[in-house]
């Protein structure tokens, strides 16, 4: 569905991304896992369009998207949610979602009630007319989950949305994500909290400098050496084998 | 079930106080005896309806703009050029003087979102292009220059002047109720909910699907061909325009300030805001002859507002502040 | 050719005094970040204050330039602390709004307590004229010439030199650093907003002498201060100085061409075309 080509993207002298490739088959839940400033953020931005790439290609569904603008993404059915959270700060929770669904349904009242189907699939029914600068960064994070569920998207790409969340929390953000992927959507996840990629993610993809260093099934990456040195420091792995741990 | 009722926000509690404020509108000139109440009173709705067409812009999209009275000038010489120097028949006139400014309007919008400009930086260019068309408008011969534009008078509903004043008040009612229509509208239709969106926030919007480009440039056209059809009727009532009457600073601060004072980005904001103005100015020139006064103390109530009651003097009419307790996931 | 060369010329003297004023204005947005819209009508104010020194005290304005300036750090002080300083910190649209509110009490304020008259003040030596060469230039303006750019380059010098200097440049360039370092940053930053408004006062002192004022001569100035700065870049000192001399250039040779009215239309379009095609500048703001 997704198909990432040799991505460069280039601040200044610097090279936030490097070549990087990624395969997304539709139905999956696919993660982009890596240490801070691997240029994970980046990688989904460019994607969905908010930066244009200095090399390689990006295709969705087999058509070239490289370059285009977020919101014809959007209307081609790729939505991204962004890892600090961007709420319609004077807008209701309401109104905040309706943006989402105004994609592709014009009539406000329309708009209104599915909106409301949607806060209480994510679990904010009872926050639906509440002003959005009221929510808990949970609330935000599910807000930010409920809005590109409006827009119909075929493929999620979803920034950390379990930064800041307790376990309860988290669980049922996985509950709620694994239900999206039922509804046929589907996912391309960032995510540093390693629980939730193991009970999600059946590929993952680790992002370290820029560059691809590995891909594979959760349980092959976490017990790769080259990963485990990108996350702790050189010899880590080494050490770590050494004291009889994976 | 009644979540699902849609009540855009701003709209007075119920349609009960909208139809009240009709009926004292329509009957006001009826009421007054003195034709200095009633221009005050025309004045009040003029002023609101300008108001109005800088809320769509400022108030709905979050485009501040400093240099409105460009789109109040442009119309306002359009007609006065069309009818004077031309003969064309002012209603005529007035249609496309209101096409000049959606035009405009979209021309800067362009050039400005184009560019990537936005907050301060939109707000200042413009200003510099209010003040490059003020300047167009002193040494041009076909706007004769310092001189200005006289229309002769020719009365009749035909050639837009009438003999009784009230029918002006009545015109000008009849342009804030627009003003409220559109806004109304805004609040609940799909375009009106993407400028809130851009408003607030341009990065989620442009994620969620909208073409922020686009809007903006629809929202500064909308507003435009708005303020061009005051710039119209102002040329039709008063039979003269010059530079400084069209594009002067102190036009585009009066439109800014009522929306603002009044809630920006609300249905009646405007209104309330130019009906304190006008009291207020009349209160001032009852304690003194001198200019300036009433606008000393709208700029203290702008910084006020902006502190203490960022959403406008008709957040004070609303159902008191909504209950703050607690945070919620 | 003279024509030409004396509008160059004088277009330099008028532009020193751009330079004074964009000082302050590049001064507050490189320290504090914030676009100051009440500056033109701060320099209106200061305008009154000269033209009353002189004609009810009898003072020359070059001669109470210190007198001045120093009222005008006064009143920027306060300001900041009593009005600005409370909104500098929230969103920038709205203490760009704040300062308009500022700028439309002073305006109207002057409106009510002066009218709307125009005012000159008149001096022995105000139509005294300099002849050197070919070139014309009013005693007035070669004056307010020298002493703009000396207040320039000692402003300058006191920022790159002082502690008070240093100071405000760490605030300028990472706020929350300097604080850890024991910086006062609130009161660097009423400092400065001070610094910038007693430009304005130097700045009335040397204008008064050839300019009038009016209650509304501060919205030509802030659009002047503003292309200047937007033009030398928000927050360089060295752009202010380089912007400031072409813009009064560019102000004047387009008088000469156009004529007095047209000729106006230079500032504005200079803005436009600065802001959408390169709005940051020519030079980047590191002071």
């Amino acid at each position: 569905m997704l198909e990432v080509i040799d991505l460069s993207k280039r601040f200044g002298g610097l090279y936030a991304v490097n070549g990087a490739s990624i395969r997304v088959e539709q139905g999956q839940i696919v993660a982009l896992i890596g240490p801070n400033g691997a240029g994970k953020t980046t990688l989904f931005a460019t994607i969905a369009g908010f930066l244009k790439p200095d090399g390689g290609r990006v295709t969705f569904n087999g058509e070239d998207i490289t370059g285009v603008p977020p919101h014809e993404i959007c209307a081609k059915g790729m939505v991204r949610t962004f890892q600090i959270t961007q709420p319609f700060s004077r807008l209701t929770v309401a109104e905040n979602i309706m943006v989402g669904v105004h994609q592709h349904t014009a009539n406000r009242r329309e708009a209104r009630e599915q909106a409301w189907e949607i806060a209480q699939y994510v679990g904010m029914g009872h926050l639906f007319d509440l002003p959005s600068t009221e929510l808990t960064v949970a609330g935000r994070k599910r807000l930010e989950l409920a809005r590109a569920l409006g827009t119909r998207p075929k493929l999620l790409l979803l920034d950390e949305v379990m930064a800041g969340l307790n376990p309860s929390e988290m669980s049922e953000i996985i509950g709620i994500i694994k239900g999206i992927r039922e509804r046929g959507v589907t996912i391309l996840l960032i995510e540093h909290v390693m629980q939730a990629v193991m009970s999600l993610a059946e590929q993952v993809y680790v992002l370290s400098e820029g560059k691809l260093i590995a891909e594979g099934p959760p349980e092959q990456v976490t017990r790769d050496p080259a990963v485990v040195e990108a996350y702790l420091g050189r010899n880590a792995a080494q050490l770590l084998e050494g004291q009889g741990h994976a | 079930m009644s979540q699902l009722e849609i009540k855009p926000k701003g709209v007075f509690s119920g349609y009960g106080a909208s139809i009240l404020l009709l009926l004292v509108a329509l009957v006001y000139p009826f009421v007054v005896t003195s034709n200095y109440a009633l221009d005050v009173g025309m004045l009040i709705l003029f002023t609101a309806f300008l108001g109005q067409s800088w809320n769509i812009a400022g108030g709905f999209a979050g485009l501040l703009s400093f240099g409105h009275t460009i789109f109040f000038g442009i119309g306002a010489y359009c007609s006065a050029i069309m009818v004077a120097t031309y003969g064309i028949n002012p209603w005529m006139a007035w249609m496309l003087a209101i096409a000049f400014g959606a035009a405009l309007g979209a021309i800067i919008g362009y050039l400005s979102f184009r560019f990537g400009l936005r907050g301060s930086y939109f707000a200042l260019i413009t200003l510099a292009f209010a003040e490059m068309f003020r300047v167009l408008a002193d040494s041009s011969p076909i706007t004769r220059g310092g001189l200005g534009i006289l229309i002769p008078v020719k009365q009749g509903a035909s050639q837009l002047q009438f003999a009784d004043p009230r029918a002006f008040y009545f015109l000008a009612l009849l342009l804030c109720l627009i003003g409220l229509g559109l806004a109304y509208w805004l609040k609940s239709s799909r375009f009106g909910a993407r400028l809130e969106a851009i408003r607030e926030n341009e990065d989620a919007a442009r994620a969620l699907g909208i073409h922020v480009l686009k809007e903006k440039i629809k929202c500064l056209a909308l507003s435009g061909a708005l303020a061009a059809a005051g710039g119209s009727f102002y040329v039709q009532k008063y039979l003269y325009i010059d530079p400084q009457l069209a594009f002067s600073v102190a036009r585009s601060v009066e439109m800014l300030l009522v929306a603002m004072i009044g809630g920006a980005g609300t249905v009646f904001g405007p209104l309330i805001g130019a009906a304190t103005l006008g009291v207020l100015a009349e209160v001032t020139r009852a304690l003194s002859d001198a200019q300036g006064l009433s606008l000393v103390v709208y700029g203290t109530v702008l910084i006020l507002i902006i502190g203490f009651l960022p959403n406008g003097l008709i957040s004070l009419l609303r159902r008191g502040p909504r209950k703050q307790g607690g945070r919620h996931a | 050719m003279d024509f030409l060369l004396n509008a160059v010329v004088n277009g330099l003297m008028s532009g020193a005094i751009y330079v004074l004023v964009a000082l302050g204005l590049t001064l507050i947005y490189g320290v504090l970040h914030i676009i100051n819209f009440a500056h033109g009508s701060l320099l209106m104010l200061g305008m009154y204050v000269v033209f009353f020194l002189v004609t009810r005290w009898g003072l020359d304005p070059y001669l109470s330039l210190p007198l001045v300036a120093g009222t005008g750090f006064v009143v920027g002080y306060l300001l900041y602390r009593g009005v600005i300083g409370r909104f500098s910190h929230g969103k920038d649209e709205n203490i760009l709004l704040v300062t308009l509110g500022l700028s439309i009490i002073f305006e109207n304020a002057a409106l009510f307590f002066f009218s709307a008259h125009t005012n000159i003040i008149d001096l022995d030596y105000i139509d005294d004229i300099l002849i050197i060469g070919e070139i014309f230039i009013p005693y007035t303006k070669a004056v307010s010439f020298v002493a703009a750019l000396l207040i320039c380059l000692a402003l300058s010098l006191y920022i790159s030199r002082s502690d008070l200097g240093k100071a405000i440049r760490a605030v300028a360039k990472e706020r929350h650093g300097a604080r850890l370092a024991g910086i006062n940053v609130e009161g660097i930053y009423a400092v400065s907003y001070g610094l910038g408004i007693a430009c304005l006062g130097a700045a009335a002192c040397l204008l008064m002498p050839s300019y009038y004022v009016s209650p509304s001569v501060g919205h030509s100035f802030v659009l002047v201060a503003f292309t200047v700065v937007v033009l030398g870049g928000m927050g360089s000192f060295v752009g202010a100085l380089v912007g400031g001399l072409l813009i009064g250039v560019a102000e004047s040779v387009s008088a000469a061409f156009l004529g007095e009215q047209l000729g106006q239309i230079a500032i504005p379009v200079i803005f436009i075309l600065v802001l959408l095609a390169k709005p940051t500048g020519l030079f980047r703001g590191a002071q």
